[in-house]
């Protein structure tokens, strides 16, 4: 059994008076997909922000890729990778300099960089396109970029937020199966979403409700405990019963 | 290290491709430059003036042929009446009416004072004050040729005037300094706050933040490239304004040079402060035009004098960082001045900039939110 990438115990964080993330504690395994489920407000963005180094919890423990969040944020960031719904490409820039610009971040040497680019390249099919800018690329091309960018120094796990907001089904289902591809490989992936057909395909979801992780555990055992025909309604349920918006 | 040297690369990429930034940072000062050089001037040239004359001798024809020979105003024509000079002015043709008293020689030669009555059309009071004091100038030069050396025995004050540094009274010699002032405001300042709240804008922050990259390395990799672009600026500006305008540089080029680079500093950390406030491109602009450009044009001295604002303004005037900057440019520039007389006013922008830093530094969210 090896290390969990992920072990919060009792994360808290407070905001003044307003606790946005209540005292919650969960473990992701290696390989695995998890999803992170929540209305706007439950708390997930304040959950992630601290998972990822850049919020200091007010209180309980965190590891990520084993380093803890309060004393080695540095090393974790090296470790983790991070898309965000906005997929974060520069579109002034090209596709191959997006690459090297975020490779180059990472740290990634001169060799390396050109090698892992041609690489990245020829399995997105996009040779013939490096040098265009990004902005002139369909919006699921830019995803699956993004997404590979944000995988370019093979970190242990990766953080998505919100992947897939804003496109369409196709696409979403192509980027799912890139996500099994690299989870397949031993990536931990992180997602949160708000479409509850992808939560299906995660391993195991957790639904925050007002900042509290209120149900935890594989899409079929939740089903069958809250006796839903889907998350769907799984969520539903739960979200009614918040406090907060 | 490899890093950080993408990141700046990146940045001057983006600068390079986004023609709208390029035209901003070295169409702006060459436009502004050449603006105030040739057509927003404080100098009279060719005020149109009509003349009454009532006495037609030679004294009075020789004061009007004086006039117009000089480059500063041109003679129209005459006129009989007083009721045209109203009518004339709300035509807006003429600039300026000189009204000789009869009888003018004769009664010069007599030892009394004969009258010239200068009216001017004050709806544009610089330029009419402007030109009231031009003329008269040249009348009083006139009326000294005449006297000759007696006129020593004349009583009265005499007023020796001299204008030190800028002799000419060339706008040139002034705007230039305060040029420089709002164009690295602009490219600092402006720019560079612009430039990072896209960053945040975009979504781009949020990964930037989440890499390895400390955030003090992106404040630096987004602000190095616009310290170099204001630099290049500043020598535009000089270059510009020595072969073209002509304008004097007395100072030092190293000083100069140096006290350019504090003001840079100043307007970058401006632009940082502002971008960590603002949340999108817009605030930052507003915030940057309002906030810095315009006090920077109109209460450091760049215009308006600020010995003549009123005292509150001039309070708040010391708070501009361009105030202190223009006394330096202006001291080096003209008066060649060196630190010893502008250490106060470099004191002043270096605290002042340390401060701008200290605030950004602790307002720029490390940890998001």
């Amino acid at each position: 059994m090896s290390e969990p990438m992920i072990a919060a115990g009792n994360l808290t964080r407070k905001f003044g008076d307003f606790t946005a993330v209540d005292h919650i504690s969960f473990e992701v395994k290696k390989g695995e997909i998890f999803g992170f489920l929540g209305a706007n407000g439950a708390g997930k963005t304040t959950a992630m922000r601290m998972l990822t180094g850049l919020l200091i919890p007010t209180g309980g423990e965190a590891t990520v890729a084993g380093f803890d969040v309060y004393s080695q944020a540095e090393q974790l960031k090296r470790h983790i990778g991070y898309m965000s719904q906005r997929f974060s490409l520069y579109e002034d820039l090209t596709v191959r300099e997006n690459i090297r610009l975020y490779g180059g971040i990472y740290g990634l040497t001169d060799e390396e960089l050109q090698s892992k680019s041609n690489q990245l390249l020829s399995m997105l099919v996009m040779e013939d396109f490096q040098h265009q800018r990004i902005s002139s690329l369909p919006l699921g091309w830019k995803q699956k970029l993004a997404f590979s960018v944000a995988l370019i120094h093979e970190p242990q796990i990766v953080f998505l937020d919100e992947p897939t907001g804003g496109v369409d089904p196709i696409t979403r289902r192509q980027f799912w199966e890139q996500i099994y591809k690299v989870a397949e490989e031993g990536t931990t992936v992180f997602v949160t979403t708000h479409y509850m057909d992808e939560a299906e395909y995660c391993d195991r979801v957790s639904i925050m409700v007002d900042g509290r992780i209120d149900a935890l555990g594989p899409p079929e055992g939740l089903k069958e405990r809250f006796k839903a025909e889907s998350i769907e309604e799984v969520f539903i349920e739960l979200a009614r019963g918040a406090e907060r918006e | 290290m490899n890093s950080f040297k993408g990141f700046i690369i990146k940045e001057f990429r983006q600068i390079y491709r986004d023609k709208r930034t390029l035209i901003i940072l070295f169409g702006m000062p060459v436009i502004m430059m050449l603006l105030f050089g040739f057509a927003i001037r404080n100098e009279v040239e060719n005020a149109k003036i009509m003349v009454m004359d009532n006495s037609h001798d030679p004294i009075t024809r020789q004061i009007i042929s004086k006039i117009d020979a000089s480059r500063y105003f041109s003679v129209e024509g005459n006129i009989r009446r007083f009721e045209q000079i109203e009518e004339l002015f709300q035509q807006g043709e003429i600039d300026e009416v000189l009204i000789f008293e009869s009888d003018f020689a004769r009664k010069l030669q007599r030892g009394e004072q004969p009258a010239i009555k200068v009216i001017t059309d004050a709806s544009n009071p610089n330029l009419a004050q402007l030109i009231q004091q031009y003329s008269s100038a040249i009348i009083l030069d006139y009326q000294q040729s005449l006297a000759g050396p007696s006129a020593f025995q004349q009583k009265g004050i005499a007023v020796n005037v001299n204008m030190l540094f800028n002799p000419q009274l060339r706008s040139a010699n002034l705007f230039v300094p305060g040029l420089i002032a709002v164009i690295l405001m602009l490219v600092s300042a402006l720019m560079t706050s612009i430039s990072i709240t896209r960053e945040k804008e975009m979504g781009n922050m949020e990964v930037l933040l989440v890499s390895p990259l400390k955030p003090v390395q992106i404040i630096i990799g987004k602000v190095l490239p616009y310290l170099v672009l204001a630099f290049i600026n500043v020598l535009t500006i000089l270059a510009l304004a020595q072969w073209v305008f002509d304008v004097p540089f007395r100072g030092s080029y190293g000083l100069f040079l140096a006290e350019s680079l504090l003001f840079i500093f100043t307007a970058l950390a401006l632009g940082v402060l502002i971008s960590t406030k603002a949340n999108d491109q817009q605030t930052a602009m507003m915030v940057a035009l309002a906030g810095l450009l315009l006090p920077t044009v109109l209460l450091s001295g760049f215009i308006f004098p600020i010995s003549s604002m009123p005292q509150i303004l001039q309070w708040i005037s010391n708070l501009i960082p361009a105030r202190w900057f223009l006394v330096i440019v202006r001291s080096i520039m003209l008066k060649d001045a060196g630190l010893f007389f502008l250490w106060k006013e470099t004191l002043i922008l270096a605290v002042m900039t340390a401060g701008f830093i200290a605030l950004s530094v602790k307002s720029f969210k490390v940890r998001l939110e």
